[in-house]
């Protein structure tokens, strides 16, 4: 008997050092203990303030850039084997387009010349082998995505998304971010996004571009000075917009200036995706600033192409519909070039991470946004803490006056289990959330409820005449089974929850199980061994203090 | 100290009254669900762009109303939080009728322009201190700074943008009026004060919270939450069924379902919005309800091991009798917290709390007047199926105790090998 209440002892001893240690580490100062606190239990977005997002990303982009591509590559080598075709455009997307529309994407190639049927088709096979090729009449052919290409692209679409929105934020330099698929995969195109610290989601939602593909492209090199409007535009071009152009909006900067329209051309000179580096930096006069950049290979090539046939011209850098900065080509460019004369840090930098960031291969949309300020989460806390401590005092103070000696057991077992609860979370790296907090409320009831089970059995027995010893012993016994029922039955719940909730209800889920096993070993385990051992030194006549 | 002692209440002979309370609150909830054409849903599961903004005096709603309208493409709601603890709040929301994501994220850029435009200085060129990140004022203090002669790192000067914007933050709640307020901020000093107060200005107003839940996830996050706490419930009786029987499983869960409607329809009659966190108090007070429900089960079934005379009804009495002492000390305590929390917890905890009071008092009572007869009720209908007792009638509900159509704890045991342990 003393020996297994030795072992019994030394394991509960060692648990409560691994959980302070997990809580708390080994601090050696009061600042080192507050500084590993906060270190360890990471409060959620919804306590700290900081902003979460859901993005969705516009896969159809991505199909549709993947039907161009193609439209391209098919067109090269039929010039190569002198097959040509009236006209060659993707279709199935409509306006505005949704991410249901990727599915109906289909390239449409019509008036191909019924003599060079065969040779279409195999150009197709070996051009486009991962589309499928419908006759639509003798001169007429759609071609669509095998549906397994497809759902590739999309997953490919989402995880590119994914990857650049990482690399924007880490710009950022925030901690503590995270970038994750939300939803299904395969199904769902959305992104969650958890941005703590940062309640300015305006600008968060900036620096991800929202709507940002970039592009640099060419400005018309007739009509290179700013239109104030598409109108003013349309009056000078004389109601007729240059093939293959387009106009563009200059993104207003602060102090709001007029706005400025620009002729540019509509197929992008180089993308985001040429895009290797850029940083800002200090320009070559006093008070000036640029940015450098360097391209890919193949970007270098087409870029300097490019700059060479247009010095003296003007390039425009596009994010998705804006024109964020217009700059005048000095010489030709290979890989690498600097945007100068730009007229603060600020600017340059926003520059530098727009080049920076790469493309994305779709556009996202926010479709979910909630901000909490950091002193809207600051109040809460303070309110939480100050109710739950006048909550707990409230729940000790019962215990003991109700009882005695053994309520101090109760007592002990509480504490221990809210100790095991912060460790766990602790270990896990698991972050404390309001919803996390109905949890660890849960867990305290059902950690009160346990002990006066297990006491108002003892307590049951002893009134039918039974030795303190067997009292106690019958009394853990009997209540043990009520106990795993309950506990047994929440953590079932749990697991739905978990396998079908999200984001907050699972929360919820995991402080609660933890809680709950938590609360096996202190109410049981535990409490139990402290019985025994006030017990084992005295005989079993002595009434017990209950 | 002990309150309860050899207790022996029929507490299942006055069922009745406490079934039709619960009917008469089930109904007056799901009335005023039905007449306010639906729940209130809480920031979470709203469609549509929302902010919340903390003013430095009382905020006039008007103004804030129409300088919106103007602007703001639907229609826009400003509703006043102030009271409970909170202070000069007020929440303005665009409904998300028909509108895009696009437009709902346009719109919220609107509604921070048009505050800014009504309550601050537009034209100035100043920046706003009770509306900027910490990167904007960095980015606004570094040069001016260096102008003024005050000697920084870049380290330095984020260290004092963090601490200046936490002074703000954690002990003004997000909103200064006075830039003395900065006075006790560390490494503060004239020459920073100075060019702080060239380049800031102080707007009377803070935006506190965003939102923007567009319609693909506002139906999502809702449907989602409601899937699961199903499963949940399914999940539970499973359970139950498996250690017990299946109608005790079923009891429970109804006992929970009952409590979890009557507790939404009182935060529909009280006009309280159905949050993200008010779903987790619905989600503990499931447990919490569950819990209760079993430590009686299971004391019932103990007792029906050891009383083979007894009528269902007078063991179920019995348990409840004998584990009144853990009910009322285990409700009482939970009860007692909760309370602390309605009370001092603030206005983000309110309908989390709110949610608890409520779904203690009920889950309690749904133990044994809602959960209990369930399985009574059963058994006296599979009973007088059973042997259909000649010269009385069929066992009706309201004559469940000694008739002969009352069960025996035998035939129970019989049927249900499970119900013993």
């Amino acid at each position: 008997m003393q020996k297994n209440l030795t072992t019994r002892a030394v394991i509960i001893v060692v648990t409560i050092l691994l959980c302070v240690i997990g809580i708390i580490g080994v601090p050696t100062s009061k600042a080192d203990l507050i500084d590993h606190l906060k270190h360890n239990i990471r409060l959620g977005l919804d306590l700290k303030g900081g902003s979460r997002l859901v993005m969705e990303v516009q896969v159809e982009d991505a199909v549709k850039g993947d039907g161009q591509q193609t439209i391209e590559r098919l067109q090269q080598a039929a010039t190569k084997q002198s097959i040509v075709w009236n006209s060659a455009e993707v279709t199935g997307l409509s306006e505005p387009a949704s991410v249901d529309d990727a599915d109906h994407v289909a390239i449409v190639i019509k008036g191909v010349n019924p003599g060079k049927a065969s040779e279409f088709r195999n150009l197709v096979s070996t051009e486009a082998p991962t589309y499928i090729l419908t006759t639509l009449n003798s001169t007429d052919y759609s071609l669509k995505l095998t549906p397994s290409d497809l759902s590739e692209l999309k997953k490919q679409a989402v995880q590119g998304a994914i990857d650049t929105i990482s690399n924007r934020i880490n710009d950022l330099g925030v901690a503590e971010t995270s970038v994750q698929q939300y939803g299904q995969s395969g199904a769902d195109y959305q992104i969650l996004i958890e941005l703590p610290g940062i309640d300015d989601s305006a600008h968060a939602k900036e620096v991800i571009g929202t709507t940002a593909v970039l592009s640099i492209t060419g400005v018309d090199k007739q009509h290179d000075t700013p239109f104030t409007s598409r109108e003013d535009a349309m009056a000078k071009l004389g109601g007729i917009l240059p093939l293959n152009e387009k106009l563009v909006k200059a993104k207003p900067r602060v102090g709001g200036q007029a706005d400025e329209w620009y002729l540019v051309g509509a197929i992008p000179v180089i993308t985001g995706r040429d895009m290797r580096s850029a940083r800002a930096g200090q320009g070559d006069t006093p008070r000036t600033w640029q940015t450098s950049f360097t391209l890919s290979q193949d970007g270098g090539r087409k870029f300097a192409r490019f700059t060479g046939d247009h010095v003296g011209d003007k390039l425009a850098v596009i994010l998705d519909n804006d024109i964020v900065n217009v700059a005048t080509i000095n010489e030709r460019i290979e890989d690498s070039g600097r945007i100068m004369g730009l007229s603060s840090q600020e600017e340059a930098t926003d520059l530098a991470r727009y080049l920076r960031s790469g493309s994305l291969p779709a556009r996202v949309t926010t479709v979910f946004e909630n901000s909490v300020g950091p002193s809207l989460g600051a109040d809460s806390i303070h309110q939480g803490i100050v109710s739950g401590i006048a909550g707990l005092i409230a729940v000790i103070t019962a215990m003991l006056v109700y009882y005695r000696r053994s309520g101090v057991n109760a007592v002990l077992a509480l504490i221990l289990n809210t100790v095991v609860l912060l460790a766990a979370i602790s270990y896990l790296h698991a972050a404390l959330t309001l919803p996390g907090i109905a949890g660890v409320i849960l867990t305290i009831g059902m950690a009160v409820d346990s002990n006066v089970l297990i006491f108002e059995r003892i307590r049951e027995e002893l009134r039918t005449g039974k030795g303190t010893y067997a009292a106690v012993d019958t009394g853990f016994n009997k209540a043990w089974w009520t106990i795993v029922d309950t506990h047994v039955t929440t953590v079932v719940s749990c697991a739905f929850l978990f396998l079908f909730g999200e984001g907050p209800v699972r929360g919820f889920a995991v402080t609660l199980t933890i809680g709950l096993i938590a609360n096996v070993f202190t109410a049981v385990f535990v409490s139990r061994t402290i019985f025994n051992w006030e017990l084992s030194g005295r005989r079993g006549t002595e009434p017990l203090s209950i | 100290m002990e309150l309860f002692k050899n207790t022996n209440y029929d507490f299942l002979g006055k069922k009745w009254p406490f079934i039709i309370a619960s009917l008469v609150l089930s109904v007056a909830g799901l009335t005023s669900i039905v007449a306010k054409g639906g729940l209130k849903y809480g920031i979470d599961f709203k469609e549509g762009t929302l902010i919340q903004v903390k003013f430095a005096n009382p905020p006039e709603d008007n103004k804030i109303r129409a300088a919106m309208l103007q602007k703001v493409k639907g229609e826009v709601s400003v509703q006043d939080l102030s009271g409970n603890g909170v202070l000069n709040t007020v929440e303005i929301q665009t409904e998300a009728k028909g509108q895009g994501e696009r437009e709902m994220n346009a719109n919220q850029a609107v509604m921070r322009s048009v505050l800014t435009d009504t309550f601050g200085q537009p034209g100035s060129g100043k920046l706003d201190l009770n509306n900027t990140s910490a990167e904007e004022l960095v980015n606004r203090l570094r040069d001016p700074l260096a102008r003024a002669g005050v000697a920084m790192s870049e380290q330095q000067l984020q260290t004092l943008v963090g601490s200046i914007l936490g002074e703000i933050n954690t002990h003004h709640s997000g909103l200064i009026t006075n830039f003395d307020d900065l006075r006790s901020v560390p490494g503060m000093n004239s020459g920073i004060m100075n060019t702080l107060q060239q380049e800031c200005y102080l707007a009377p107003f803070h935006v506190n919270t965003a939102q923007m839940v567009g319609p693909k996830v506002g139906a999502k996050l809702r449907q989602k939450a409601l899937f699961a706490t199903l499963y949940a419930l399914a999940g539970m009786l499973v359970y139950i069924a498996f250690r017990f029987e299946w109608i005790y499983g079923l009891g429970a869960v109804i006992a929970c379902f009952h409590d979890t409607l009557i507790t939404i329809g009182l935060f529909s009659l009280f006009n309280k919005e159905i949050s993200m966190t008010v779903i987790a108090a619905l989600l503990t007070l499931v447990g919490y309800s569950m819990n209760d429900t079993i430590v009686i089960f299971d004391r019932i079934r103990e007792n029906l091991k050891f009383s083979r005379k007894e009528s269902l009804e007078a063991v179920m009495n019995r348990a409840v009798n004998q584990t009144l002492s853990r009910t009322i000390m285990t409700s009482g305590l939970t009860f007692l917290t909760v309370i602390a929390l309605f009370i001092w917890g603030g206005p983000v905890l309110n309908g989390f709390s709110f949610a608890l009071v409520c779904g203690i008092i009920i889950g309690t009572y749904s133990s044994v007047f809602v959960a209990s007869p369930i399985v009574l009720f059963w058994h006296n209908y599979a009973d007088a199926r059973r042997k259909p007792a000649p010269g009385s009638g069929p066992a009706g509900p309201k004559a469940p105790t000694g008739g002969p159509a009352a069960p025996r704890a035998e035939t129970l045991r019989k049927g249900s090998t499970k119900a013993v342990r």
